[in-house]
């Protein structure tokens, strides 16, 4: 029952960064924090077909998660997640079109590592 | 370093520490308010669990979390937000231990110092690499 939770969560939350950095890529950069512009923002990525799949594959994450939170300890439900690194690593390259360079290869591999062996 | 350059590292700073405190904080409080004895079967006592204060504190920091990350993520690469992000499980590591009494091992003392090595890594790059999008400012498709 552990597992299957955390598979679940694992590809909710994979599917669900994807499309929120795809949606906001496509958003363009924010530059104006006054709550007006913030609520006008939030109006139009309300309508942002891919931030919205990435809020509902969030949610699935979210609710798996809280289940988990409810039959393990903090040091396990949060690390064992970084599984999610690997997968989002590689389809910032391939799906999201970042230049991925070896420091941040090297980067992401420190802390793929690092969080395996907190969640050990 | 160009002072536009400048202006992105110093914005991407701020946002992320705001990403990394309402996260784990957001973790905290929902660990806190869920005893290991809440029996979550139904969608209905998933919702009744929102309510309670702790749980709802948790929630309100998580709410917060997503919308600063999404505004990092609108111009930060996602390969850049990960790593750099993940600063938040050794305060989670941190706060589990001091507040919750949880045990940090000898192992996970090392992977707290392999993340920070990471961090460290990543940190140092530019945040985007992505050309600009071509959207207008506060404009969206």
């Amino acid at each position: 029952m552990k597992w299957v939770l955390v598979v679940v969560m694992v590809g909710a939350t994979t599917a669900g960064e994807v499309l929120q950095a795809a949606g906001m890529r496509r958003h363009g950069e924010i530059h104006d924090f006054r709550p007006g512009a913030i609520g006008r923002g939030l109006a139009a990525l309300a309508r942002n077909r891919y931030v919205i799949g990435g809020v509902a594959a969030m949610a699935i994450s979210f609710f798996a998660f809280m289940k988990l939170l409810s039959m393990t300890d903090l040091s396990f439900a949060v690390p064992v997640s970084a599984v999610t690194y690997a997968m989002e690593t590689v389809l910032a390259k391939y799906l999201l079109k970042e230049r991925v360079s070896g420091l941040r290869w090297a980067g992401a591999a420190l802390v793929i590592c690092g969080v395996t062996l907190v969640s050990l | 370093m160009t002072s536009e350059t400048a202006r992105l590292r110093l914005k991407t700073w701020i946002c992320t520490a705001i990403v990394v405190f309402s996260n784990a904080f957001g973790d905290f409080f929902l660990k806190r308010g869920l005893p290991e004895s809440a029996h979550l079967t139904g969608p209905l006592e998933f919702i009744g669990a929102l309510f309670q204060p702790w749980v709802a504190l948790g929630v309100v920091l998580l709410i917060v979390w997503q919308m600063s990350r999404m505004a990092l993520l609108s111009w930060a690469d996602l390969s850049y937000v990960l790593p750099v992000t993940s600063v938040g499980y050794v305060l989670v590591a941190l706060i589990g231990k001091v507040l919750l009494n949880e045990t940090i091992t000898g192992k996970r003392w090392a992977g707290i110092v392999l993340i920070m090595a990471g961090v460290a890594l990543v940190s140092g790059s530019a945040p985007s690499t992505v050309p600009r999008a071509v959207a207008p400012v506060g404009g969206s498709r």
